[in-house]
């Protein structure tokens, strides 16, 4: 078992046949991932990489069966290609683009509202069953499938986990990665839940950063309800106060958005939380061995 | 993206939020000249001379000055313009003023009380929806009023489906305790602001002072504006706002390489690709008993080109005692970035501080290799703790 994607997910790419959509979905097929095909409008029809090319993701629902989206497009069209998605019926949607402007995001928020469709990202890389599919821009090669779940707001932050619980045996069922928008799909809390809820995932790493509150709303679910160890890192514990790390999500406004804050709330609701982002592993080991 | 507080009035005025008259100047001339210019529109007899500078707290740290004849205008204007200003949120230094907006004085007397609100627009990030925050006590500090009297200060969430309506203007003027004209005014001003917020893509409309006059207007007195950067695209007129002297000189050097870039004010330097794995090296450089020099996120295509710019950035800073570099290869490989770095280092020649490279991922072990026979100074390392212990090494020499 695993949570979101599957060998069994028909996934359709938005932006197929632009460089970044072009060279991922390369990526993705080599991996073993089931594309069913892709969409740009205005070149329906075609065949790219071997496989059909759609105007709109309707018809790559209608004609390939498509049940999952990830998301190439510029960030001026991103936030239309996501409400595509889940007009057509898309029930997961991974939108990869960074730099979707925030207005955008409020209304694709308020479009899902009481959709079916779940949204993770934007900004972030992806999502991974490792051995199943890798719907996303993360590096293959480091996942193993295994017993972990990983939901993290960080890219190469997430690959540093995941090489860690690969070389400590223990490999990985699902890695989210949710992104670092101030406003994304699925939540820190929202995806704890789907791995509370996989009988497969006899653990939990979490990864969060400055800024926001979703850290915090997570860990007291964890309190109230986890049932499974999770192990905790928030990254930004010496950023500055004001300033935009990157992420245009991590910023520290007031006192709730500091590490501080959340490593504080985390470990008062049992979460084991690290220092080091060179523990996560290890410490997973020793709870789950 | 910052505004300054004359630029942050131009967007709000061009949406029908009422401000008060006021002209920028660079010199004391100028700023007669201005103070004339708003005595013949307004008839005011006094105007305050406010510091352009992007940091809070202006006030307090001498950048506003109420003048009470032209001669104060020229006095106040020489004395604040050129100064280093320095507030609780300008670094230690201060700021240097290059310019200042001479303002007429909206605390002239008059039939009924001057009050002072406060108002802010922002986005709530737990519900995704914009809201509007005020409060009755206007004029301080607002943390400080959340704190002491958490039940003044209200908020109205806008639904995105319909924007802001006409009843939560209503509903922020009775709590604001207004009446009658003041009332009708405070309905157009919030209604109007919040459109203005929309219109521009802001992430922060922060308006302390709103200020009722004695003859009932309601007029943005101070504004903070910060737009938001990704929607940059869609206003080329807010875009050409920036103000350069404002940044940091190397952050601005950084960003025309496409390198993100903060400074901060440690002794160890780190180049990492990630904006995650950035902040997370930075809190071990401290672990390791040394201090972020800077945050730097060379993104996905870690090149030779991006790494020796990325060095020549970091070297700037005359503080960095030692560099780490973090990268974990996925679709970047890590040898070609160890050639970047080799190539980087005997382009820039005469590197003097301690380089740790870290390398970990695709290629990984080639990486280290090539660092390792390079002949080059550097120390190299694949696991993430090797990395940190490095560092700690490295300060303690």
């Amino acid at each position: 078992m695993s949570v979101l994607v599957n060998k069994n997910s028909k996934i359709v790419v938005q932006g197929f046949t632009g460089n970044e959509g072009t060279f991922h979905a390369g990526q993705m097929i080599a991996y073993g991932t089931n594309v069913v095909g892709g969409v740009t409008p205005g070149k329906g029809g075609q065949m790219h990489l071997n496989l059909p090319v759609f105007n709109t993701v309707e018809d790559a629902v209608k004609k390939a069966g498509a049940d999952v989206s990830v998301i190439f497009v510029p960030p001026a069209f991103a936030a239309d290609a996501i409400m595509e998605a889940a007009d057509a019926g898309i029930k997961v949607i991974v939108c990869i683009t960074e730099g979707i402007p925030t207005k955008d995001m409020v209304k694709v928020k308020e479009y899902l509202s009481g959709k079916e469709a779940r949204l993770i990202g934007p900004n972030c890389p992806g999502v991974i069953t490792p051995g199943e599919a890798k719907v996303g821009i993360m590096p293959g090669f480091i996942h193993e499938p295994g017993k972990v779940g990983i939901v993290s707001r960080s890219g190469t932050l997430t690959y540093e986990a995941v090489d860690q619980l690969t070389k400590e045996g223990l490999g990985q069922t699902t890695a989210i990665g949710i992104g670092g928008d101030p406003i994304i799909g699925t939540t820190t809390k929202e995806a704890i839940e789907l791995f509370m809820n996989d009988p497969d995932t006899k653990g939990i790493v979490m990864i969060g950063e400055i800024g926001g509150t979703m850290e915090a709303d997570a860990a007291y679910y964890i309190k109230e309800q986890g049932t499974k160890p999770v192990v905790g890192f928030i990254a930004g514990a010496t950023a500055p106060k004001g300033r935009t790390m990157g992420h245009a999500g991590a910023i520290i406004g007031g006192k709730e958005d500091t590490a501080e804050a959340k490593k504080k709330i985390m470990r008062e609701c049992g979460i084991h939380v690290v220092d080091s982002p060179a523990d996560i592993g290890r410490k997973m080991a020793e709870l789950l061995n | 993206m910052n505004l300054h507080e004359h630029q942050g009035k131009a967007i709000l005025s061009q949406y029908g939020v009422a401000v008060p008259q006021g002209i920028v100047a660079e010199s004391p001339e100028q700023a007669v000249e201005a103070a004339k210019t708003l005595q013949a529109k307004t008839g005011t007899t006094m105007w305050v001379v406010k510091a352009q500078v992007h940091a809070g707290g202006r006030g307090k740290g001498g950048g506003v000055k109420l003048a009470k004849s032209l001669a104060d205008v020229e006095k106040l204007a020489d004395q604040i313009l050129g100064m280093h200003l320095v507030t609780p949120q300008t670094p230690p230094e201060g700021k240097l003023v290059r310019k200042v907006l001479i303002q007429q004085d909206v605390y002239y007397p008059g039939s009924s009380d001057i009050r002072e609100f406060y108002m802010s627009v922002l986005l709530n990030r737990k519900t995704g929806r914009n809201m509007v925050m005020y409060s009755p006590r206007g004029g301080m500090d607002i943390e400080a009023v959340a704190a002491e009297t958490p039940d003044q200060i209200f908020t109205e969430e806008i639904d995105p489906k319909v924007g802001m309506q006409a009843f939560q203007a209503r509903k922020i003027a009775f709590n604001l305790g207004l009446s009658g004209t003041a009332y009708k005014n405070m309905v157009k001003f919030a209604m109007a602001l919040y459109q203005a917020y929309e219109g521009a893509d802001a992430s922060l409309f922060e308006i302390n002072p709103v200020v009722k006059t004695s003859d009932d207007n309601i007029l943005a007195v101070d504004a903070k504006v910060v737009v938001d950067n990704n929607s940059l695209f869609r206003h080329p007129d807010i875009k050409a706002m920036r103000d350069f002297n404002e940044e940091d000189p190397i952050e601005v050097e950084a960003s025309r390489y496409d390198l993100n870039y903060v400074k901060l004010n440690g002794n160890v330097g780190c180049m990492v690709n990630g904006a995650g794995l950035a902040m997370a090296t930075m809190d071990m450089i401290k672990m390791s008993g040394g201090d972020p020099a800077n945050f730097l996120d060379v993104g996905g295509a870690a090149d030779a080109k991006r790494v020796e710019e990325a060095f020549r950035i970091i070297l700037k800073d005359p503080n960095v005692k030692a560099i780490l570099v973090n990268i974990f290869g996925g679709i970047v490989r890590c040898d070609r970035v160890a050639q970047g770095i080799v190539d980087a280092y005997s382009n820039i020649g005469d590197i003097k501080v301690p380089i740790i490279v870290r390398l970990q991922g695709t290629n990984a072990k080639e990486g280290k290799q090539l660092i390792d026979e390079s002949g080059l100074k550097v120390h190299s390392a694949i696991a993430l703790e090797d990395a940190a212990k490095l560092v700690n090494e490295v300060l303690k020499n």
